[in-house]
């Protein structure tokens, strides 16, 4: 199991890859 | 929310993150905010493979209730695939898993409407119409299946 999440920062890049998967976008204003 | 490490297991095993920060990529933020309609944090989407939203999650919710809003999610989107067999099933996890938030009413509601899909029985509605009659029947979903009998 992963022990944090490994965001990506490219939606276009993610939903070309996403495969069989969805993408999870996230608008966030947490400290990154 | 995501510290959690159910939720860290399921965004892995379900999607590809993707996280826009509104100051540190507000160029990003601006463009995927207006094509998307998403001005305010946080405000998570589930995008499926044609770019389509098929679920929101506004605001802050406590691991629990997120973790079923994702599954929700995932269910939507294999609803919107026309996948009824699978949302069927991915619709009754969310009842099962999370009987107690606010996405299993609604994962109960579509449950059946998924195994009518699959099945073009009609007592998959009427036997949803009267699993309403025993659980949320506070809900806005128990009112909508209330039609079901």
């Amino acid at each position: 199991m992963a022990k944090e999440i490994p965001w990506g920062r490219d939606f276009d890049a993610a939903l070309t890859s996403a495969g069989d998967k969805l993408v999870l976008l996230d608008f966030s204003a947490a400290p990154m | 929310m995501y510290t959690d490490p159910r939720v860290i297991d399921f965004v892995t095993r379900y999607f590809v993150p993707v996280r826009v920060h509104v100051k540190e990529n507000a160029q990003a933020f601006g463009k995927l905010g207006d094509r998307f309609d998403a001005h305010w944090t946080p405000t998570i989407l589930i995008v499926d493979g044609t770019g389509t939203e098929r679920h929101r999650i506004e605001g802050f919710i406590p691991a629990d209730d997120f973790l079923s809003q994702l599954a929700l999610g995932v269910a939507k989107a294999a609803f919107a695939r026309k996948d009824y067999a699978a949302a069927e099933r991915l619709y009754r996890d969310v009842v099962d898993r999370f009987p107690s938030t606010d996405a299993a009413p609604e994962a109960l509601y579509w449950n059946g409407v998924s195994r009518y899909r699959a099945t073009n029985d009609p007592v998959a509605l009427k036997d949803t119409g009267a699993a309403f009659l025993q659980r949320y029947q506070d809900s806005t979903w128990a009112k909508k299946a209330s039609v079901w009998k």
